[in-house]
């Protein structure tokens, strides 16, 4: 199978834009749009990517939602690694994080000022670090959802394994279902639909999605990445609203099971356990993260090296809250474009590559 | 062991370092202007005719990769940049930094594609230096080239004479150079993955020659790829670009690479590619001539120029609409 072109095929995608123009046609009866919110950051970009925006009926909005794992990472979290930094712990982060911008200053600036910023496109650069630096800490900062938890608690048990004792984790994992939880609780967020992630759907399982379906009724489809698996996705979505269904749909079976990856599911129960976190822009959700369990707060970098992540200063004319929620499109930021861009970026949306602003800023023609 | 390696004594200017340049430099480079290693090379520059002059430095890590080194890269990246501004490559100038400890079996495989390199092109390495650091102080080698070309007849190009219709060419698949580089450095293995690009356009743009008045704009998309050049062609004007996302040529390798790092392929760069912009006449007559070279044998027409001002679009494969923005920040380290 073609994994690439399969699903970037213009014919097809004719076609199914054809059919999503008729079943939205059905839906005049509904007086507005339909809005659906695609959860994740990675779709916020393929969707931006492949202008789909630009194609949908009239009657269809796509609204982004906070699954951007660097956006809704608070500013205090980006102030502590340069902290870390800056009394010479080696700190390894995806690159994503690095031009973030902290209360007073990125990690970028940071290495530029002399701090050690490694990053590293897999969790393993960490354990390479420790491994060649045996006298220097090394810190991993271990940001994300479900999606790159899994792989870092792999990285965490090899690290264990092979008996390092100089590398630990700076913790601030997001779990997906209570932040969806939050939003549809949120009187000022009217969501008719969940396209749901991807990859977090491959650990965590499109089953994760019932209790959406049952207690809310929104439908919820789980879609890949590529146009064709969006295109179907939204089309999915349609579907279910001209019936007046919602249902869990697994249109990413390809990669997607009912139970998800049980393997992963299990290795991240062994190390880590659920902690109230912190959202930007959302605030505080119970038990939406996921922390160190106390058996292996050894390598928990905060314990270690007594730092505690605190609240920060954010820019309070940055909308990156309200984009996150979905109650705004990053062009109504009055910051977008203007003192807020990705060379000078003010709010994470901007910068990161899978945040809202970057996505509309890089690739929306109008 | 020391025999083997790069020495600091390499570069004190005392017998070990004469002993490199013989060995290494003069038995491959020693004929025409370096012959007797004089301070400065005398060149036979043809009267009355415009010369062109560039230099490039070359960093690149790994100093290996899947379809090159670095030194068939340092003489590719000068001899392109001479050709795309339509000058004929003649000479080249060879500068090395090499650090202590740096396997004399690299260093020689590297002056070997280096000579290679510059006899496919036709060029002569005339001048040089050799300066050797302590380990740590650089990565390896460090390369620097200068490059100088006779300009030739006919060829009048700049942003300023691109105009609405114009058609935009490219030579072949973009961005495999820097998806090689990347994923080498990454360790990422790919079965029949991605093989750097690394390659001459001279000979592209002198089977053009006849053409030449209609030609507007010559560029090879090295570093920012694709999209930085076109945005470069653009920016400030009154035109813009508008590209077709199924005429984009790229290879399946290097697909599978950037889709792996979450890379833009507008943005990765090519170093053996060029693009032209040129009037609609004659980009069919181009194309032919292209497809008939091995170094052009991937050519396409990639879009038209448009009158939306200052701006480079790209319709999807879903028939939508996006920006191609240039690239921001560090996309991808040293791959040059």
């Amino acid at each position: 199978m073609k994994y690439i072109d399969g699903f970037r095929d213009p014919v097809v995608a004719a076609g199914i834009r054809a059919r999503l123009d008729a079943v939205a046609a059905g839906l005049q009866a509904w007086n507005r749009p339909v809005n659906i919110m695609e959860v994740c950051g990675s779709h916020t970009m393929a969707i931006a990517r492949y202008g789909i925006r630009d194609i949908l009926p009239k009657n269809v909005t796509l609204i982004s939602g906070p699954g951007c794992p660097v956006c809704v990472t608070p500013t205090s979290y980006i102030d502590t690694a340069i902290t870390l930094a800056e009394r010479g712990v080696i700190v390894v982060s995806f690159g994503d994080m690095i031009a973030v911008p902290g209360s007073s200053s990125s990690l970028a600036g940071c290495r530029a000022r002399g701090g050690t910023v490694e990053i590293g496109y897999s969790p393993m650069r960490a354990i390479e670090l420790a491994e060649a630096h045996p006298d220097r800490e090394v810190v991993f900062l271990a940001i994300g959802f479900e999606t790159t938890t899994a792989p870092v608690v792999a990285m965490l048990e090899l690290a264990i394994r092979r008996g390092l004792r100089n590398l630990s984790l700076l913790t601030a994992f997001k779990l997906v279902p209570p932040a969806l939880t939050a939003l549809l609780s949120d009187p000022e967020i009217r969501i008719d639909a969940f396209l749901c992630p991807a990859h977090v759907s491959a650990i965590i399982g499109a089953d994760a999605y019932k209790p959406f379906v049952e207690t809310w009724k929104v439908p919820c489809v789980v879609a890949g990445f590529e146009p064709l698996d969006i295109l179907y996705g939204i089309l999915g979505i349609l579907e279910q609203a001209a019936c007046g269904e919602a249902a869990v749909a697994n249109l990413y079976a390809r990669v997607v099971t009912a139970q998800g990856n049980v393997h992963a599911q299990s290795l991240m129960a062994k190390y880590l356990e659920p902690v109230d976190a912190a959202w930007r822009g959302i605030g505080v959700i119970p038990a939406s993260g996921l922390g160190l369990r106390p058996e292996y707060a050894d390598y928990d970098a905060g314990r270690r090296h007594g730092v505690v992540v605190g609240l920060g200063a954010e820019n309070p004319a940055c909308a990156c809250g309200e984009v996150l929620k979905g109650k705004q499109r990053p062009p109504d930021c009055p910051l977008f474009g203007a003192a807020c861009t990705p060379d000078h970026p003010v709010g994470p949306c901007m910068v990161s590559s899978e945040g809202t602003c970057a996505a509309y800023f890089k690739y929306i023609v109008n | 062991m020391s025999e083997q390696t790069i020495q600091l004594g390499h570069g004190g200017g005392g017998l070990l370092s004469r002993d490199l340049i013989q060995r290494e430099i003069v038995s491959r480079f020693g004929d025409g202007a370096l012959k007797g290693l004089p301070d400065g090379a005398t060149l036979p520059v043809p009267a009355g005719r415009a010369m062109v002059f560039t230099t490039d430095s070359f960093v690149v890590q790994p100093l290996e990769f899947p379809g090159g080194n670095i030194g068939d890269l340092a003489v590719h990246g000068t001899v392109n940049d001479l050709a795309v501004c339509g000058a004929r490559p003649r000479w080249l100038s060879l500068a090395l930094i090499l650090e202590e400890g740096l396997a004399l079996t690299t260093l020689r495989r590297v002056l070997d594609s280096v000579k290679k390199a510059a006899d496919d092109c036709g060029v002569s390495v005339v001048t040089g230096d050799t300066k050797v650091v302590a380990h740590g102080q650089c990565d390896g080698m460090y390369v620097n080239t200068a490059g100088i070309g006779e300009l030739m007849d006919g060829f009048e190009l700049g942003v300023g004479r691109v105009a609405a219709g114009d058609h935009i060419l490219v030579s072949g698949p973009v961005g495999d150079h820097g998806m090689a580089v990347l994923a080498a450095r990454e360790g990422i293995r790919i079965t029949h993955g991605v093989t750097s690009d690394t390659g001459p356009v001279h000979r592209l743009v002198q089977g053009v020659r006849e053409w030449a008045p209609h030609i507007r704009f010559m560029r090879d998309p090295t570093r920012g790829g694709l999209a930085s050049v076109l945005n470069e062609v653009v920016e400030g004007q009154a035109t813009g670009i508008l590209l077709r996302e199924t005429d984009l040529p790229f290879s399946a390798g290097a697909k599978a690479a950037a889709e792996m790092l979450g890379v833009d392929l507008l943005q990765v760069a090519s170093e053996g590619r060029m693009i032209l912009v040129c009037a609609p006449p004659v980009s069919e007559a181009i194309l032919k001539v292209w497809r008939g070279m091995p170094e052009g044998r991937g050519a396409v027409k990639i879009g038209e120029v448009t009158a939306t001002k200052g701006r480079v679009i790209l319709e999807t494969i879903t028939g939508g609409r996006r920006l191609v923005d240039v690239p921001r920040g560090e996309l991808l380290p040293r791959i040059c």
